[in-house]
């Protein structure tokens, strides 16, 4: 017995060492593409950025910290609502689209007091009741031409090849920032925090968590990435309309994307974006049916497939890609394993 | 007066609310899930119930069909939803109802379309007493708040007296001792969801006759039902009645100020009921209010 209890504390093993690295160069060849790929794939690519972020960024929230928000659009549409206002005021317009993400995690801060202290279900809906207000608010904003919207004039002004190219590094950009933030902040000690949170409030708590710090980073870099997610996807589309940015849509393609690649795991929410962006383009003109199909995704794989393909891959083979945890594993199992 | 007429209409809106806001609450304070599809079965139920009046059946016999059926339809959602996910623990039924939302939603979408309708229940919609020149109560906003009243005072009666009641309290309060003393945890949580769903489909006939329906309907109430249980303090029965009139009457003081105002109105005014409590209850704990400014748990 006394031999068997060495044990090993790991956090890269060989594999996601190779994973990591590959990821790595991956986002710095995927910053070529530009030089490579015509206008309709760049496009393409650049939603695909929009909902791994919108992904991973929803995943950290109820995947890690156990905050189930149906009010994520609220971000998304002021990151939009933000973007324009800057530009508005004479901002460049493409500085203003990569500050909007911080003027969204600004806004949480204060809405961060009234809804981290709520629980389950109650922050569920009142993260929803915050996204309404912000809708509203928006609406009476005749700046921006309330409920009608207004177009970002000042992208226009740039040539579309290059304006495309621009948008799509700012993407990626942000892409890569909120994957490598969400990343550290797992392997910190935050990351622990988290879970134990999400796994038992009062049990965190009891051992010495800080429970409302550590939602509160959490909460402030899922609105900075949703909020960077508004901002690019207005830079996609030109016109900035409050009914479609702060439509609960969004929520609703972030909880599918995160279910069927896997809550709670890292690589699992990319997954499910790249596979929500194959689903989108296949079947996104079917309308009605599309989504009613979405929807019922979402259920069977919260009721019987709670792990998403993912985190059932990752139980069933035992490999972890990317080193967001921790391995323990015996080293001297002398005469008790052969 | 034009103030008081506003507070008098909102008070009768609140009725409506609190119709909207006991289905949440009972299965809410029953089982511990908050049902994020709640809103979209009050569609459900004002679209079945003008399904079967449009068939040419009266308002009546349609009422009470739609109302057995939204019930069954509780029973089937139970079995089928919500019994797996409350096994799977506290953030799935969230997921689940979400998920369940947006199928119901665009559902009703691809049977009814876009059209909005209501109800027609002829004169009613239109007939009321005027009090003086300003203030005018409607007959239908009267019915709306005696019956939620009823349906209010129903319930409590029935929670408090019947056995089947008093055994939903036991399974409310912790389901594995109350099955140790023989209540079928199960069959009481079948019943919940099955009254719930039920009062759920009323408030959607009452939104069908005093106002306008769609497909996408659903969120919004949900969203006034969820803050009239909140403002009322959970499970709480009356407190849900005075929840929904603060937000009703709110939302009818607001639209004077100007329309684009009515429902922002409300919201502000369960943030700010929230704010309050949230200072308060971090006041009390701390013995100051500089305290509850802090982000220290």
């Amino acid at each position: 017995m006394s031999a068997a209890q060495a044990i090993k504390v790991e956090r890269w093993t060989p594999v996601s060492l190779l994973a990591t690295g590959t990821g790595t160069v991956l986002l710095g060849a995927l910053s070529l593409a530009p030089l490579l790929f015509g206008a309709s794939a760049l496009d393409k690519l650049t939603e695909l950025y929009v909902y791994v972020i919108l992904a991973a960024m929803w995943n950290a929230l109820a995947g890690y910290a156990g905050l189930v928000s149906v009010g994520q659009q609220a971000f998304f549409g002021l990151g939009a609502y933000a973007a324009v206002q800057l530009s508005n005021h004479g901002l460049n317009v493409y500085l203003a689209l990569a500050l909007a993400g911080l003027v969204a995690g600004a806004i949480s801060l204060p809405t961060s007091l009234l809804v981290l202290r709520l629980r389950g279900g109650e922050f569920a809906i009142a993260m929803w009741v915050v996204a309404e207000v912000f809708h509203l608010l928006v609406n009476l904003d005749h700046s921006v031409g309330g409920v009608t919207g207004t177009s970002l004039i000042a992208l226009g002004r740039y040539d579309p090849t290059d304006r495309r190219r621009y948008t799509y590094w700012l993407a990626l950009a942000a892409m890569a920032l909120m994957l490598a933030a969400v990343f550290l902040l797992l392997r910190s000690r935050l990351g622990a925090s988290m879970q134990a949170i999400r796994d038992d409030e009062g049990a965190a708590a009891s051992v010495g968590v800080r429970v409302l710090r550590t939602k509160l980073v959490v909460f402030v870099l899922a609105a900075i990435g949703c909020g960077a997610a508004g901002a690019v996807w207005l830079a996609g589309q030109l016109t900035f309309q409050p009914n479609s940015f702060f439509s609960v849509q969004w929520t609703a393609y972030m909880l599918f994307m995160t279910l069927v690649g896997g809550l709670g795991t890292f690589e699992g929410p990319i997954i499910g974006a790249v596979i929500f962006f194959v689903v989108q383009d296949q079947f996104g003109q079917q309308g009605v049916w599309y989504l009613v199909g979405l929807g019922l995704t979402a259920v069977l794989f919260a009721l019987l497939l709670p792990r998403g393909l993912w985190g059932t891959l990752e139980d069933r083979l035992g490999v972890r890609l990317l080193p967001v945890g921790y391995r323990v594993r015996r080293l001297a199992t002398v005469g008790r394993e052969s | 007066m034009i103030w008081l007429n506003q507070i008098i209409q909102g008070v009768l809106l609140g009725g409506y609310y609190a119709l909207l806001a006991t289905g949440l609450s009972l299965m809410f304070g029953v089982m511990r899930i908050i049902n994020l599809a709640h809103g979209d079965l009050a569609v459900v139920g004002a679209f079945l119930i003008w399904w079967l009046h449009d068939r040419g059946h009266s308002i009546a016999v349609s009422l009470a069909v739609g109302l057995v059926a939204m019930a069954l339809l509780g029973v089937v959602l139970q079995r089928a939803v919500l019994e797996r996910s409350l096994r799977a623990g506290v953030l799935v039924p969230l997921l689940t109802t979400f998920g369940l939302a947006i199928v119901i939603e665009n559902l009703l979408f691809q049977k009814f379309g876009a059209d909005i309708r209501s109800l027609d229940i002829g004169n009613l919609a239109f007939d009321g007493w005027k009090i003086t020149n300003e203030i005018y109560v409607g007959r239908l906003p009267v019915l709306i708040f005696v019956v939620a009243l009823a349906m209010l005072g129903g319930l409590q009666l029935f929670l408090s007296r019947a056995p089947l009641g008093r055994a939903m309290r036991a399974t409310a309060q912790d389901p594995d001792t109350a099955e140790l003393v023989g209540v079928n945890a199960r069959g009481v949580y079948l019943a919940a969801a099955a009254i719930a769903v039920a009062t759920a489909g009323l408030a959607g006939a009452f939104l069908g006759m005093r106002a306008t329906f769609d497909a996408y309907a659903g969120p919004t109430q949900l969203i006034f039902a969820f803050e009239a249980v909140v403002i009322g303090g959970l499970g709480s029965l009356w407190g849900t009645l005075f929840g929904g009139i603060a937000i009703g009457v709110a939302q009818t003081v607001g639209a004077q100020f100007d329309p684009q105002w009515s429902i922002l109105t409300g919201h502000l005014v369960f943030l700010a009921v929230m704010t309050l409590r949230l200072i308060k209850a971090a006041a009390e704990g701390r013995g100051g209010f500089m305290a509850a400014l802090g982000m220290e748990a």
